[in-house]
């Protein structure tokens, strides 16, 4: 399979993904969209560096990665504390910054 | 048809249908479930790219350990309601005419361009090429992801404490 076929199939999961942040009202469904749409570039990264033999975009995936589990532990802990605090995880019913 | 296209095609449905599944179900755990199936198949697309060490974090960490967090989260908040958290979603057509043109840009995008159709040889050993690069060119970002991933787990510690 030619790099071409990598892409397409990364940028099918992401736009999959911005669907699911789009769509979803629930908080953790937006995290699970945002999951994939991070997974997606993974796949771009290491479809690059193994085409372009070099391990440099190897070495981001591990970075990404990290990064990716520090922030749903983040993103996990903030909707724990607003359910105790606002009783819902719902998107549209957190308007506290609304003007 | 060799095995490696096979098995490219294979784990493209897999991916693909697994990802859907998590964007449109409509119970949150399932949802999860599918995402850990999505994540375990792009470790299999790592694995056709001959990146077993990133494939084997990519279960480890991501498969392992995100889907736990997940699903703490969702356990320990339905606890707190007392009741099923329902997953709906809305603006379908709004995000599904987003999310297409998205994907139409980045395909044309893609298409247009003349990329590598086979891969290049390695010599030697990709998972060695990886730490010796982490631990000499990269050996700075590689302390400050440490430091990241300690100060994000410290605030969620903080966060997620219990009310005193």
């Amino acid at each position: 399979m030619g790099l071409q076929a990598y892409l397409i199939l990364a940028a099918t999961v992401f736009a999959i993904g911005l669907f699911g942040v789009v769509t979803r009202r629930n908080t953790i469904g937006i995290l699970l969209g945002i999951e994939l749409m991070l997974n997606a570039v993974n796949i771009n990264l290491v479809a690059f560096a193994r085409f372009s033999a070099d391990v440099t975009g190897m070495v981001f995936t591990i970075f990404t990665i990290c990064i990716t589990v520090s922030e749903a532990a983040l993103g996990l802990a903030i909707v724990i504390l607003l359910f105790r605090t606002r009783r819902t995880v719902m998107a549209d019913h957190l308007d506290l910054l609304k003007g | 048809m060799n095995g490696e296209v096979l098995a490219f095609w294979v784990l493209a449905v897999v991916l693909v249908g697994s990802a859907l599944s998590v964007v449109l179900t409509t119970n949150l755990f399932h949802a999860v479930l599918w995402l850990a199936l999505a994540l375990t198949g792009t470790a299999g697309v790592f694995l056709l790219l001959d990146a077993e060490f990133i494939a084997a974090v990519q279960l480890l960490l991501y498969a392992g350990g995100i889907i736990t967090i997940v699903v703490f989260a969702i356990v320990v908040t339905e606890r707190l309601v007392g009741e099923r958290i329902s997953q709906t979603s809305r603006r379908l057509a709004g995000g599904g005419i987003v999310a297409t043109v998205l994907l139409g840009a980045i395909v044309s995008a893609v298409l247009e361009r003349p990329l590598a159709r086979a891969k290049p040889a390695v010599d030697g050993d990709l998972t060695r090429a990886v730490g010796d690069v982490v631990l000499t060119r990269f050996v700075l970002p590689f302390e400050l992801l440490a430091l990241l991933m300690l100060a994000a787990l410290l605030s969620a510690i903080y966060f997620a404490r219990p009310d005193d």
